[in-house]
């Protein structure tokens, strides 16, 4: 294992480090020590490589990960796996906003809360979260699934086109387009899947459904002005 | 024989395109969706005109002389900065709205004038990267087929911020123009209307975006120029904020901008004019004492060697074109070129409701001369060779025209064009452009 402090090298070295040595060595496993809220961690990872980040994050954290598997022992700030390929991101405290957003592919678990806009214009990502989720949460979510253990804010996937949402709390609105339909067999066996993987006990029928009604797919004048 | 007079005054607030709105809207009650660009009369380049070399000036002969036009772009941070042969490059323009054959003859037409080309709302096709040497790729709000591997391949990463078109206004691109491939890239269904979203969905402000140039740079191991394109609003504090925002390269669209589809009411009722915005970037730039260090390039309008020799005189480092780049591909024309022979385009013109020459109907997906389609029938009436064979011949044509002006005015280098060689025809322009009306010494609104 590498162990890198981040208060004694600079985060262009650290990046560079995961970017190319870690590829070119087959290094495994990345410990970072003392990130300090740092923004742009780990970000273009492109690697099959564990890396343990051991505190809070800045902006950014884990950026376009394709492969890596990234955990952050404490919080993350705004867009943390921002636009993710694959792999695994794990933020063992609280998310700020933008968590995931356009996510094209991997799980983001996040153990606490998620800010506002969490999995907005996601593309195929999974986003466990085991708290609450704030509002606008999957705004125009496009594709992948989000699940939130506790409660969602307003206006909850707003915009929506195929991505699903999974919420055991309340929720205290719904976006426009955006409307809870009945579970299904599937449904309950992918979030099975999912909750296993973030070590969640809950159970799928505590869940309710949220997709698209789909009536802003197409431009139409009775749409009410929401189009 | 008596003759009945037929009484013809026209209402100046309600003449005959505002009776056919409101008729339209009452009947369909939604609002109209087109592309292209502001069709309403702004002040523009046209009404400069350059004050050439007599006596008080030397001009250099204009067919030996030499006059060189390089251009180079993103010199604040980037390791690389991108070198061109040229000051004119092509505007970001998306496979989805244009075919991919259209995408193709940019690329080769960029590379044998030794441009740039820049991808659109979309991603990156593999037949865009491999046929461009040199190739902007746009990081939009949408963030459609965004990946890093693409981020890699680029040569430069443009962070739209809005366009000349639609500034404050997301992309469109209806389901008629959503086939299999488009969908597939964009992760949508077939068929739906894309909505672009008019906001990044990860930053929100001036000082995430500093954050965010900076998580570009750390992904591209800081190789790549950073540009930031905004739509011309408020141009000055936008290009104060982009350069305080780290970007090495700014690039201003005004109104005059095209787009694929948007509302008419924000083609023709949000922004300002090219020509102010041009001069408003500058000014930043040079109360900022960053002139030279974050170049400044200028879209919106641009159509002639002319308007690009004047852009630069007011102080931009490089024009983009897009609307231009269509019409030389043959939009609008009637007629298209297939096996060698003309075809008529008329008849589909006119199943559009439109005719050659008034056509802005891009959002459809039927263009008739196979520009601004995915139509599996109507794209083969545009070849890559055709196209890039006509792209690469207007951009030679600006090229030409701009040093043509640029000797007469007794430049070497087609950067030394400055604004004391401009002079306004109209009190508009001279007040927008802060250049003196011509015979004077009048800059209204600065000067008396």
């Amino acid at each position: 294992m590498e162990r890198i402090d981040l208060a004694k090298t600079s985060l262009r070295e650290l990046n560079q480090f995961l970017h190319h040595e870690v590829r070119k060595k087959k290094i495994k496993h990345v410990e970072v020590i003392n990130p300090d809220g740092a923004h742009s961690i780990a970000a273009g990872v492109d690697a099959p490589v564990k890396i343990d980040i051991r505190g809070h994050t800045g902006y950014y954290c884990a950026g376009m990960n394709k492969q890596a598997e990234i955990t952050v022992h404490g919080n993350a700030g705004p867009g943390v796996a921002e636009n993710m390929m694959s792999g695994l991101v794990h933020v063992k405290g609280f998310a700020s906003v933008s968590a995931g957003a356009s996510g094209h592919g991997g799980t983001l678990i996040i153990d606490g809360d998620a800010s506002l806009r969490c999995g907005i214009s996601m593309k195929g990502i999974d986003i466990v979260v085991g708290g609450n989720v704030g509002n606008f949460s999957a705004f125009m979510a496009q594709a992948g699934t989000l699940v939130v253990c506790g409660d969602a804010g307003d206006h909850l996937g707003d915009s929506l086109y195929e991505a699903v949402i999974y919420v055991r709390g309340k929720v205290k609105s719904f976006g426009a387009d955006a409307r809870e339909e009945p579970m299904t067999k599937a449904d309950e066996k992918k979030l099975a899947e999912l909750l296993d993987k973030a070590g969640l006990k809950y159970k799928p029928k505590e869940f309710k459904r949220i997709a698209s009604a789909k009536s802003l797919y197409n431009w139409n004048a009775d749409a009410n002005q929401e189009y | 024989m008596s003759h009945r007079r037929i009484q013809k005054e026209e209402s100046h607030t309600f003449d005959r395109t505002v009776i056919d709105y409101i008729q339209r809207a009452a009947a369909t009650g939604l609002y109209e969706i087109r592309g292209l660009g502001a069709k309403r009369k702004v002040p523009h380049f046209d009404d400069l005109v350059f004050l050439a070399g007599s006596i008080t000036r030397y001009p250099l002969e204009g067919y030996r002389e030499k006059c060189t036009t390089k251009t180079v772009l993103g010199t604040r941070y980037a390791k690389k900065p991108i070198e061109l042969d040229i000051p004119i490059t092509i505007a970001g323009m998306s496979f989805g709205s244009l075919s991919a054959n259209v995408k193709e003859a940019l690329g080769r037409a960029a590379t044998e004038c030794g441009t740039s080309t820049t991808t659109g709302d979309g991603g990156m096709t593999p037949e865009e990267r491999q046929s461009s040497k040199t190739l902007v790729y746009q990081c939009l709000p949408s963030r459609y087929g965004f990946n890093p591997d693409d981020v890699r391949k680029a040569n430069a990463i443009e962070v739209v911020v809005g366009q000349g078109a639609k500034p404050g206004g997301g992309g469109m691109l209806l389901g008629q123009k959503v086939n299999k491939r488009v969908a597939g890239m964009r992760t949508l269904p077939e068929g739906v209307d894309q909505r672009s979203a008019c906001r990044h969905p990860d930053w929100t402000g001036p000082d995430d975006l500093t954050i965010k140039i900076k998580e570009l740079r750390e992904i591209t191991d800081w190789e790549v120029p950073i540009y930031v394109k905004v739509g011309a609003t408020r141009t000055f504090h936008d290009v104060k904020l982009c350069v305080h925002a780290g970007a090495d390269v700014v690039v201003v669209d005004g109104m005059q901008g095209g787009t694929a589809a948007t509302q008419t009411v924000f083609i023709e009722h949000i922004g300002i004019p090219t020509l102010a915005a041009v001069r408003q970037a500058v000014d930043a730039l040079e109360d900022m004492n960053m002139k030279g260090k974050v170049q400044l390039i200028v879209s919106g309008g641009i159509r002639t060697g002319a308007d690009a020799a004047k852009a630069l005189a007011m102080g931009a480092d490089a024009v983009s074109i897009g609307q231009g780049i269509l019409f030389a591909l043959g939009c609008n024309n009637e007629t298209y070129l297939q096996r060698g022979e003309h075809h008529s385009a008329i008849a589909d013109y006119e199943a559009l409701g439109t005719a050659p020459g008034y056509c802005h109907h891009c959002h459809t997906g039927l263009c008739p001369v196979g520009i601004t389609t995915q139509d599996e029938m109507l794209e083969q009436r545009l070849t890559p060779e055709v196209g890039a064979k006509h792209v690469k011949n207007y951009l030679k044509t600006m090229n030409m025209e701009l040093t043509t002006i640029a000797r007469a005015c007794g430049k070497s280098d087609v950067h030394h064009l400055e604004r004391e060689d401009l002079v306004a025809l109209t009190v508009e322009a001279a007040a927008m452009a802060r250049i003196p009306l011509a015979g004077t010494r009048w800059i209204p609104g600065h000067s008396g």
